[in-house]
């Protein structure tokens, strides 16, 4: 019998989530709406009484003092004039709801078999139109790929359709290429020709045709999501021919480098450098994207439950302890009438991305510490979601083995038919129709079951109970066990993989991307120890496949083979991909105008500008705090409210020794020139670290390539400037690549034309500092200290702030000179070592005169600057340029009247002048070339420019 | 010096565990971090510890109301162990999301484990979102045997989205305030009644944290253990470093109270 119950908030108490859906709808331009209510829906099928209903009610699904509920009858009164909608997961989406319940409900004693489902209901009151309607639930209420409105006639608990086993066989053997190309496109294989005549000539050596499965695998292992085909192709670029650029760029300066610290780079799911004597610390971030254009909230909830496996999946198995988070999208008032077909508008992107990174680090109690937020209409169509996490790894654990007879034991969460074909799809570009076609592909996490999962692993790794370790994640368990036995072979029982609901096909199962599940190798004599140790904390562990020594991989499904393919041709057999790639030096107009005498409304317009503006809306929703190691955080000065440089995080309580972590980005200078936005990004990164009060000496950065489509050969020639550039400035800072991720295709269809997302490359940077009581934050600390600027000031106003709010261009994108920014660097952490500096800012976005603006409202207090001290090599005369030009390598220092003579000492062979004082009061003023004051404001004035775009 | 046992009960989505472990022993507790399955099955009891933490996290997703699933287990599986704990004269502290599951498993206001109505909750932030923030909570009771000793309000972060106490009536909030069972109130940095965000959720009367009648049941939203290290403070790199962080002084009552 089927019971539903509807719940509410009592009358006369605040209706959080009412007020937020209202305010969403008026957002839209529906201004009519008079009043909403929204009630908490539950079905129950079961053998349950009335009395057990109301007592499951009352004991678990109620809080009685704000919360009310009805049985099979509406909470309030519905009528005409009330426009009532339900909404509900549709059937095989995850909804962690109903775990949470059936463990509530089992808890107060009932057993036997009970079915849960929940909706939202909403009553809303007002004019609407039919059209209104239709937009509200659209595009508020609900995402159509994984959500539906309740029918009136709609059979609430669907019965699955049962699964009849059959065994697939695709006749390619004889297949010409029109033909080839026809199986790839309709089996979602986002092969290209030359990979399945590949295919096609190593089945007609076997003298059979492939399974589905077999298929399946191949796609996914080939795809360029996991097997970087572009990266480790052969490229002709402009002439010269670069044999895998990966190996040639980033991989060597790292090779060449050969720190000693670095543990593990470039093998395992994340890079593994030295922490101190017992620990080592590994880092990974990955992209997102096309989950997360398709369904915000799922897409990055399930970007950031995936980078926390990485960690978790490295060496034996890393605790995670940091998350970082960085987003690409469109202007957030994006026009809505110029919105191209099949995309969801950027602020519901922003929103719904923010919201699902939120909850799954909030409650897997990860602290999100740093991050950062690009806005640019070009990511309209397909934004970017850019997750990281840091792991912490006892040491001597970095290795992993797998052996004949060992047992494959997969844990976690069950098996769906969720995330099917997520890695060809995110190989592919998007299209207004990939939300229908791949709508597989979205999916929604649980991340209680992923820290459940965590707990108990962490516990089974200490105690030795398993030799290896991997995560599901694109590719599901045909990536995870295909890639961890790629050296012995296995043999995979794929009905023993245990499933969500019935109904799912043999390749189904294999290459379900459903998430919250890892893959442990288990020694035969553990594995009954391992299976009771997630059993008593509630995590299913279940033994699927055995390690062979075949080096075949071979796939049963109740003992039939539907798959036996060599490891050999599964990972090294993709032929290597040829490309063109082409690289023209850019060649926009040099803008040409007259020098304001007043530039106060610039720094204003650039505070307020979406790329400075304050994230204090966004930073607060995360916990930046758990697990108590948190030493600088991202909001600092006197308000908690300034922008900080780099995250330092000491993840072993008791000690002092910390992680930094920061990241640069600033795809502006790609329009230019991608060689000199990777060197700024670069320099960013690491310039953050060393704001904060690190060296040099023990800095890993990680790349994350976000591009369009390489297949086209200007696409393919920026990256290739890119990763020339990563070589060039990581191998002069002496700062190595420990792993890396790229994500192509990024691109989106609007009338049959393709539109590529600028190319983005996201530098991420970790580094040691021996002692976190040494840290510095941003803030000015006190009046009459001094300010210092250091480093060189150049004529480079390309991709500035400045010349974007004008609409002015130049080709003098900021550039990188790594080794004299090394010598600044050092000499600065010398003087921060020594206790010399009070404050200290990273100079990027926006220039000098926005970083000491940030610093002065971030202490509250005033400042004053005069211009004629600022160093420069090339003898500027423009006080705009002084002030707002984006040359790298250079930070703001407030140093105390007592270390001046010791400060500026030290610092006498670089670049580095006074060029100000704090004040005594609030205002912010800066004196010209001329002597004429060319900006006066109130600090307060400044931080209100900065803060209020954003303020949501 | 008389050995203190603290038991850090943890389950499902608990994430505050480690620095709770942390600060019970960096003030000279013994600690045991346990899962409640180990509790329930009769592996660990309850009664080899003095003191009881029910940590900070995210207990079962908080899927349905915050701590209700975690709080049923406590109410249901272990209602004579707790009943006993407590009648022995022990110590509990719930944060944050630990005094949610408190309030509603009856361990808060007064201890009530058997099917007494909840008097009192933690709903959701008038701001509607989670939010971490550090506030100002000024000491009120002078029986909550965690506080002593606190006489000026203490610095100390919430990150929460359901912290907003409200009690079932105006009756109910008379007795927590007859009792002398209000712990904390959040204030200004001056020490005057806060709104938000000095007030982070729109709590009724202000209240951060509550005490059973004896003192020794202890709930609040605030994280004491993230106040912890000096290096915690938010404004250090201003202020200097404190000789310890504030929070310091409830964990070292506890463990001070049974010597």
């Amino acid at each position: 019998m089927i019971t539903k119950i509807e719940i509410g908030v009592k009358p006369g108490l605040p209706q959080s989530q009412s007020a937020t859906v209202k305010k969403h709808i008026y957002d839209l331009g529906i201004k009519s709406i008079k009043a909403i209510d929204h009630f908490k829906v539950f079905y129950f099928d079961g053998e349950l009484s009335h009395d057990d209903i109301r007592r499951i009610c009352e004991s678990l699904l109620i809080e009685p003092i704000t919360e009310h509920y009805t049985i099979d009858a509406p909470l309030k009164d519905e009528d005409e004039s009330i426009w009532n909608v339900e909404i509900a997961y549709n059937s095989g989406v995850m909804d962690p709801v109903v775990a949470s319940t059936m463990k509530g409900i089992h808890d107060l004693g009932f057993s036997g078999e009970i079915h849960v489902k929940t909706a939202q209901k909403y009553h809303i009151t007002g004019a609407l139109s039919t059209d209104d309607k239709k937009l509200i639930v659209d595009k508020v209420l609900m995402n159509g790929l994984i959500q539906h409105a309740i029918q009136p006639d709609e059979k609430i608990f669907a019965d699955p359709t049962p699964y009849q086993y059959k065994r697939v066989e695709v006749d390619l053997l004889d297949a010409n290429d029109d033909q080839l190309m026809e199986i790839s496109r309709t089996g979602q294989l986002f092969l290209n020709v030359d990979e399945m005549k590949t295919i096609q000539a190593y089945f007609k050596k076997l003298g059979r045709k492939p399974t589905d499965i077999e298929l399946e695998t191949l796609a996914q292992t080939w795809s360029e999501h996991c097997s970087h085909k572009t990266f480790r192709g052969r490229i002709n670029f402009n002439g010269e021919i670069i044999d895998n650029l990966l190996k040639t760029t980033v991989m060597r300066v790292t090779r060449e480098l050969d720190k000693p610290w670095c543990i593990s780079v470039f093998k395992d799911n994340a890079g593994v450098i030295t922490f101190d004597d017992e620990h080592d610390v590994c880092f990974k971030v990955e992209t997102h994207n096309h989950p997360s254009a398709l369904e915000p909230y799922g897409g990055a909830n399930t970007g950031i439950g995936g980078v926390i496996r990485d960690p978790l999946g490295t060496g034996l198995g890393a605790k995670p302890i940091v998350n970082t988070d960085v987003f690409c999208f469109g202007r957030p008032d994006f026009p809505r009438a110029e919105l191209p077909p099949g995309t969801l508008h950027p602020r519901r992107v922003f929103i719904g991305v923010h919201a699902g990174v939120r909850d799954y680090g909030n409650r897997m109690g990860i602290p999100t510490v740093n991050g950062a937020i690009f806005f640019d209409d070009r990511y309209v169509g397909n934004p970017l979601v850019f997750c990281g996490n840091v792991g912490l790894l006892p040491k001597g654990m970095t290795e992993k083995k797998v052996k004949k007879g060992d047992k494959v034991v997969v844990v976690g969460g069950r098996t769906g038919r969720d995330g099917i074909h997520g890695a060809t799809f995110s190989s592919g570009e998007l299209t207004s129709e990939s939300e229908t076609v791949s709508s597989g592909a979205v999916q929604i996490g649980d991340p209680i079951t992923e820290k459940k999962m965590t707990d108990v692993i962490l516990q089974a790794r200490d105690r030795g109970l398993y030799t290896a370790i991997t995560d599901c994640g694109a590719g599901g368990l045909s990536s995870a066990i295909g890639e961890i036995c790629e050296s012995t072979g296995a043999i995979v029982d794929l009905e023993k993989v245990p499933l969500k609901y019935k109904g799912l096909s043999y390749t189904e199962i294999w290459i379900s991307e459903a998430q919250e599940r890892m893959v442990l190798i288990v020694p035969p004599e553990n594995e009954q120890t391992v299976i009771d140790l997630f059993t008593s904390e509630n995590v299913e562990a279940t033994v699927v496949a055995e390690v062979s020594d075949t080096k075949r991989l071979q796939l049963r499904y109740h003992g039939d083979s539907v798959a036996d393919i060599d490891m050999e041709f599964l990972h090294n057999g993709v032929p290597q991909l040829i490309r063109d790639a082409i690289w023209t030096p850019p060649a926009l107009q040099e803008s040409s105008f007259p020098e304001p005498t007043d530039l106060t409304s610039d720094l204003k317009q650039i505070l307020s500008s979406l790329n400075v503006c304050s994230k204090e809306w966004v930073i607060r929703q995360y916990d930046h705090e758990v697990q108590g190691g948190s030493v600088l955080k991202p909001l600092v000065g006197i308000e908690n409210d300034g922008p900080g440089d780099a995250a330092v995080v000491r993840p072993v309580l008791g000690s002092n020794k910390a992680i930094i972590i920061s990241n640069g980005i600033n795809p502006k200078y790609g329009y230019i020139d991608t060689y000199h936005m990777a060197a700024s990004a670069i320099d960013e990164a690491i310039r953050q670290v060393i704001a904060v009060g690190g060296t040099l000496d023990k800095v890993a950065l990680l790349d994350n390539f976000c591009w369009g489509n390489t297949d086209k050969p200007d696409r393919l020639g920026t990256l290739v400037r890119a990763s020339q550039a990563c070589y060039d400035i990581a191998k002069v800072y002496e700062t190595p690549f420990i792993s890396g991720k790229d994500s192509l295709n990024n691109e989106f269809q609007v009338n049959g034309e393709s539109v590529a997302i600028p190319p983005t490359l996201l530098i991420s940077a970790m580094a040691i500092m021996d002692d976190a009581s040494k840290a510095i934050s941003m803030d000015v600390k006190q009046s009459g200290n001094s300010i210092y600027i250091v480093g060189d000031t150049k004529n480079e106003m390309g991709g500035s702030h400045y010349f974007d709010i004008h609409n002015y261009t130049s080709n003098r994108v900021p550039q990188v000179d790594a080794p004299n920014a090394k010598k600044w660097m050092q000499t600065l952490s010398k003087a921060t070592s020594d206790g010399l500096v009070a404050s200290c800012h990273d100079c990027s976005e926006g220039g000098l005169s926005v970083a000491v603006a940030e610093m002065a409202f971030a202490g509250g207090k005033g400042i004053s600057l005069e211009l004629q001290s600022v160093p420069n090599s090339e003898k500027l005369n423009r006080n705009d340029q002084l002030l707002f030009s984006e040359s790298n390598s250079r930070f703001i220092v407030e140093v105390a009247p007592v270390n001046v003579t010791k400060f500026e000492t030290l610092m006498q062979d670089i670049p580095c002048a006074c060029i100000g004082k704090v004040r005594a009061d609030d205002k912010f003023e800066v004196i010209g070339l001329n002597g004429k004051k060319i900006i006066h404001a109130s600090i307060a004035e400044l931080k209100e420019a900065w803060q209020a775009p954003l303020r949501w | 010096m008389a050995t203190v046992k603290t038991l850090v009960l943890r389950t499902a989505g608990s994430n505050c565990d480690g620095e709770t472990v942390h600060a019970f022993e960096a003030v000279g507790s013994k600690v045991d971090l346990l899962h409640i399955n180990r509790v329930v099955e009769g592996q660990a009891h309850l009664e080899e510890y003095q003191i009881l933490a029910i940590p900070g996290g995210f207990t079962y997703g908080d899927d349905i109301a915050a701590g209700k699933i975690f709080a049923n287990e406590l109410k249901y599986k272990l209602t004579d162990q707790l009943q006993a704990f407590f009648d022995a004269g022990k110590l509990i502290i719930g944060i944050c999301n630990g005094f949610q599951v408190m309030v509603k498993a009856g361990l808060l206001p007064a201890v009530t484990l058997q099917n007494a109505e909840q008097q009192v909750t933690l709903t959701n932030n008038d701001s509607g979102k989670f939010e971490d923030r550090w506030v100002h909570v000024k000491p009120v009771s002078k029986k909550c045997v965690f506080t002593q000793g606190i006489e000026q309000p203490i610095y100390v972060p919430v990150a929460h989205a359901e912290g907003k106490f409200i009690p079932r009536n105006d009756d109910v909030l008379n007795e927590l305030k007859a009792n002398d069972q209000i712990v904390f109130q959040y204030v200004t940095e001056s020490g005057e009644p806060a709104d938000y965000p000095g007030n982070p959720n729109g709590s009724v009367e202000n209240i951060a944290g509550i005490c059973d009648p004896t003192g020794r049941m202890f709930g609040l939203m605030p994280h004491p253990e993230r106040h912890f290290h000096p290096t915690h403070h938010p404004q250090w790199t201003r202020l200097g470093l404190k000789e310890e962080g504030d929070g310091v002084i409830v964990f070292r009552n506890a463990v001070e109270y049974f010597r």
